[in-house]
């Protein structure tokens, strides 16, 4: 198991390191110069260059990509040009949000989606089956900025039901926090019931063909036992692992949702700082999260390797 | 553009091969014409691929005809789904909008197929450093979250339609790597493709016959569904004011206008997202039926 | 049981809040502010916050009047050359730091002499500051410098602790430490910026709330909807067009004030090779794009009639607009007359970069139709804000719609953008006699001389219109009925004396 994880992490280094290249690259390629895109109506030209300066912006690419990637290993992302504020901490400042977000939307999902999905396959074949197939699938076609947008307008504008936005703090005020974000985490949660749902439906499907579970039902278990019991516990192992890899999936979706909903998350900063160029921000999300990604990966393989008691032993 | 009818060409292509002939081209097509939900998304999908080619012989108002007296009115006979901030008839933008949206969604799709597709097969078939290279650089991309490396892109492209299927296609191109390769992988240990080396057929000859095909059909299922994606992504974009521009129209585009303008218009929102919606679950549908029709186990 | 006394608790909970005066004030900006140094800072909604929380040495009315505020009294020597200015000695910094002469002295070496300050242009008059007692200060100046009043109400006159920006350098933003009746209690970028009050203000009885809550909402939609919901006590930048809704609400009220600013088409006419071409080259055909504009309508069109159209860099009803030259009603006739004189009777192209946000484009979309009438055909090319800059700046741009934000004195509309060596003259327009007329008004202290200078500059930019001027923005703030006393200021900053909540 653990030289498993050892060949994981080792595997993962090269990737990183590409990313780290591709982003920096691609930023550095990104019309319109920092400095003067932070300057809007201000723009004195011996502050531009002294900013420039100070950010080693003159200096020739590979140099300021090493100088940065030296730093991020000491873990200094360096400034926001913007505010000031060092990037890791608006990222630890951000992060909480949007997982909050994330696994609220999770709840969510799982709470809508796996039911329906076993339900789905028991029922398979039915009018029932057809219908929460559909379903699934329009939950899977709504835009989901624009099924913000809607929400926003007939549950804040028009009914006055739920704030259009914002974001309070969960030690703050614990009800007031989630009250706060059911919209958003809905919109972000749709698509993601309709993929659990969808994949747990085909799950239970090839699990409850399978020889153990028609054994169970010889024995003359009563149904919703051999259901829940033998064909669900074997199916989960799959829906474990989709569950985790669509977590990260999650705090990337959430780019355009705290968009709409203006939550302070980690999407919302980093499409700011796409279009404010700043630059240290942008990368440091970037590796950040693709770090984040396959540590969730790496964290899907080894649960499934965990759930699943055959691979255990090998 | 018809969908429902590239498998049975790719099926007729190789008819002459023996090994491929045993392949049930004919039970796909049967399965696929029975299965109701891939029918109803095919005809979704006719329809909005109609109307944005018929859009100009449609008897509509020009969508970019302004009318400063009928800024913003709600739907009403003249104005079937209502005009937008500058007096435009919504309905007719709609459909000149349809264009954008299909376009991006294939055109996207395309580009990460030209890309993706070769580069899996290179990967998949030679291995070696090349495959090491190609898979890390997968990787890398699939790491930064898709729509983040798209908003990366188009900005750095600039605000466009053409940069923003760009930046859309690019941002696709590493899943069909990645499933390209892992079908090429699968197929080359298959035992016809050992004989086939094993009788001295040359890797090109290899590749076209016996891989390529065999790549195609999850590549088509995954192209179809990708394309449902690339147009929520363009609308995205859009959204953000990085997708197409005024005064052209494009859903996505016409989100973004109107959200400014909710608590007076909001049927400026309300239409360019059914449509959004329609369309991609006509894909989404048509994805889901190739799927099935093309699964050789059965359901 | 428990219940009870949980009622109980409740109950008392909202006696005291009743009693005592509203805690928290909420306010939403349309977008986060940048760094919270005033010598640093550069955004609109950055002032805002400014405003509650660093004093300036001098404070504008509403009529722009420039009135004491940590300066009690000043005066000009004859020449202009030299500005002696009395203090208040009551007032304190939120570090305890005293307010004083040496405290000013810092300040404005520190305005002048940081290396990222962007203050400089705006206090590059003064050439020396003499301490003369513990509250009384002489500034003195290069040449007369009808602007130096008009840059202390702004950002070059905020007081901030000498101790704390000494100790802080270039992060000072991440703790500011002013005078204001409100000090920096905490900030979330993108979420909130919190001020408390400082007990220690020398007119602490005039501001009413405990704390004040900046929260960046960017959507108008959703800004307004706080509102409505509660969620926030005012807002501002209201969109015009959602102005019927927010006055049609009983529980609203809504306030506006004409900007200082303006918004126009800037032309290249002579930054680098793009500018040598015919629009830059003949002002006939700028000449006849203004023409061809219906300002009113665009007026009524994108903002539903409440900005005010405008031809000038000082709206119609500032001081400075020269009444000489009125906004000038649409005549497509005689666009097309000036086009034909050019040799374009046959229509000719124009490419305008727009950010690409909803209101410029709807905007260019606007005067793309009207212009078309007329025969110019304009294309439009929407780039991101930070491009677009970049973009003018390099000259790299045919036209360019942008605008300005405006300043308390005039010069800061005009002299840097119409000047051949203006910092932001970024059309290159240069003409030596606009140049010495600028120069005139922005040395003289006497507002006719200045006027005149002003009216005789208009003269001739109406000819040359290197920028197309086409309307100014209306603030709109909109307010929950039960705040009183919000008084509306052509600067669009947010001044807390005498806001109150009212109870109930």
């Amino acid at each position: 198991m653990l030289s498993f994880i050892l060949r994981r992490l080792v595997i993962a280094i090269p990737t990183i390191i590409l990313i780290s290249v591709f982003v920096f690259t691609l930023q550095k390629l990104l019309p319109g110069d920092p400095v003067l895109a932070m300057a809007g109506e201000e723009r004195d030209p011996q502050v531009l260059e002294f900013l420039r300066e100070k950010y080693r912006l003159n200096d020739p690419i590979p140099v300021q990509y090493f100088t940065w990637i030296g730093n991020a290993l000491t873990g200094d992302l360096g400034i926001s040009l913007r505010t000031n504020q060092p990037v890791l901490e608006l990222i630890g400042e951000k992060l909480p949000v949007t997982i909050q977000l994330a696994t609220m939307a999770m709840i969510f999902a799982m709470v809508i989606g796996i039911p329906a999905g076993i339900f789905s396959a028991v029922k398979k074949g039915t009018v029932t089956d057809y219908v929460a197939n559909v379903v699934a699938l329009s939950g899977l076609s709504i835009p989901n900025f624009w099924l913000g947008i809607m929400l926003i307008l007939l549950v804040s504008v028009k009914w006055k039901l739920l704030p259009a936005s914002g974001y309070v703090p969960l030690s703050e005020d614990p009800l007031r926090s989630i009250t706060v974000m059911l919209m958003p985490a809905f919109v972000l949660g749709t698509a993601l019931a309709a993929t659990l749902m969808r994949h747990t439906r085909s799950a239970m499907l090839s699990v409850m063909s399978s020889d153990y579970v028609r054994t169970a039902r010889a024995k003359g278990l009563v149904e919703r036992k051999v259901i829940l019991k033998h064909a669900f516990r074997n199916a989960l192992t799959p829906i474990v692992t989709l569950t985790a890899l669509l977590f990260g999936e999650l705090i990337a979706g959430a780019v355009l949702t705290e968009q709409i909903f203006t939550i302070p998350g980690f999407g919302k900063l980093v499409v700011d700082a796409v279009f404010n160029r700043d630059y240290a921000v942008v990368q440091g999300i970037v590796l950040v999260t693709a770090v984040g990604f396959i540590f969730m990966n790496l964290l899907a393989d080894v649960a499934y390797v965990l759930l699943n008691p055959r691979l255990r032993k090998q | 553009m018809a969908q429902p009818a590239t498998p049975i060409t790719i099926d007729a292509e190789s008819a002459a091969d023996p090994v491929l002939s045993a392949r049930p081209e004919n039970r796909v097509w049967k399965k696929f014409r029975h299965h109701r939900s891939a029918m109803l998304g095919g005809v979704l999908v006719v329809f909005f691929c109609a109307i944005a080619l018929l859009a100009p012989i449609l008897p509509i108002p020009d969508p970019a005809a302004t009318d400063w007296g009928a800024v913003r009115k709600a739907p009403s006979a003249a104005h079937w789904l209502g005009t937008d901030e500058l007096g435009r008839d919504v309905l007719s933008r709609l459909i000149w909008g349809a264009q954008a949206s299909l376009l991006a969604g294939v055109v996207s799709v395309a580009i990460a197929l030209g890309l993706g597709v070769p580069l899996g097969i290179v990967a998949g078939y030679f291995g070696g450093w090349t495959d090491a290279v190609i898979s890390r650089c997968t990787e890398a991309l699939l790491a930064a979250p898709f729509l983040i490396l798209a908003i990366a892109l188009a900005a750095f492209l600039g605000p466009s339609l053409t940069n923003a299927m760009i930046a859309i296609g690019i941002s696709a191109t590493p899943v069909f790597i990645r499933l390209t390769r892992g079908q090429v992988l699968s197929v080359a240990a298959e035992d016809y493709v050992e004989s086939a080396r094993a009788i001295g057929l040359s890797t090109p000859r290899i590749l076209r016959r016996y891989i390529f095909p065999n790549v195609l059909p999850p590549v088509l299922v995954q192209a179809t569904l990708t394309v449902a994606t690339a147009i929520i992504a363009e609308a995205s974009l859009s959204f953000l004011g990085l997708g197409q521009q005024p005064p052209s129209p494009s859903w996505g585009s016409m989100l973004n206008t109107a959200k400014n303008f909710l608590n007076q218009a909001p049927w400026m929102a309300l239409w360019p997202g059914i449509a959004i919606f329609l369309v991609v679950l006509g894909f989404n549908l048509l994805g889901d039926g190739l799927r099935d029709a093309l699964d050789p186990r059965e359901h | 049981m428990t219940l009870t006394k949980m009622t109980l608790a409740a109950a008392l909970l909202g006696a005291t809040t009743l009693g005592a005066q509203a805690a928290d004030l909420r306010i939403a900006l349309q977008s986060d502010a940048d760094v919270l140094d005033p010598d640093q800072s550069r955004t609109f909604v950055g002032r805002i916050v400014y405003t509650s929380l660093c004093d300036k040495l001098v404070d504008i009315t509403p009529d722009l009047e420039i009135i004491p505020q940590l300066a009690t009294e000043w005066s000009f020597s004859e020449d202009g050359k030299q500005l002696t200015m009395k203090l208040r000695d009551d007032a304190v910094f939120h570090d305890g730091t005293p307010f004083d002469a040496e405290a000013v002295a810092a300040n404005i070496d520190r305005s002048q002499n940081l290396e990222t300050s962007r203050r400089k242009s705006e206090l590059s008059s003064i050439t020396g500051v003499e301490v003369l007692g513990s509250h009384e200060i002489r500034f003195d100046l290069a040449d007369a410098d009808a602007t130096l009043m008009a840059q202390f109400a702004d950002r070059a006159g905020m007081m901030v602790s000498p101790t704390a920006a000494e100790a802080a350098g270039d992060d000072f933003g991440l703790n500011p430490v002013c005078s204001g009746p409100y000090q920096f209690k905490e900030r979330v970028a993108q979420d909130r910026i919190v001020l408390e009050k400082f007990a220690d203000y020398y007119n602490a009885d005039d501001f009413h709330f405990d704390t004040v809550t900046y929260l960046p909402i960017p959507d108008t939609t959703v800004r307004l909807a706080n509102l409505q919901s509660g969620d926030v006590d005012m807002i501002e930048r209201l969109a015009a067009t959602d102005l019927a809704q927010a006055e049609g609400d009983d529980g609203i009220n809504v306030e506006s004030a004409v900007s200082l600013g303006y918004q126009g088409i800037t032309i290249n006419v002579a930054n680098g090779e793009k500018g040598d071409n015919p629009w830059g080259n003949d002002k006939r055909l700028r000449q006849a794009l203004s023409y061809a504009i219906d300002r009113e309508a665009i007026n009524q069109v994108v903002f539903n009639g409440a900005f005010a159209a405008g031809n000038q860099p000082f709206p119609p009803n500032s001081p400075w607009y020269s009444t000489d030259f009125p906004v000038p009603e649409r005549d497509v006739e005689k666009a097309k007359e000036l086009l034909a004189e050019a040799g374009f009777a046959d229509g000719i192209d124009l490419e305008v970069q727009v950010p690409n946000t909803t209101i410029p484009l709807q905007l260019m979309q606007v005067v793309q139709s009207m212009a078309a009438e007329a025969g110019i055909n304009i294309s439009i090319t929407s780039k991101e804000f930070a491009t677009l800059l970049a973009d003018q700046s390099a000259g790299d741009y045919q036209a360019s719609q942008i605008g300005w934000s405006g300043r308390v004195d005039p010069d800061g509309n005009i002299h840097q953008f119409m000047t051949s060596d203006g910092g932001i003259n970024d059309s290159k327009f240069s003409n030596p006699e606009v140049d010495e007329l600028l120069n005139k008004a922005r040395k003289s202290n006497d507002q006719d001389v200045r006027r005149e200078s002003y009216t005789a500059a208009r003269a001739i930019l109406n000819e040359e219109l290197p920028i197309v001027y086409l309307y100014h923005q209306t603030w709109i703030w909109a307010l929950d009925a039960g705040l009183t006393g919000f008084t509306a200021y052509p600067d669009g900053m947010i001044r807390l004396d005498g806001v109150m909540k009212a109870e109930g």
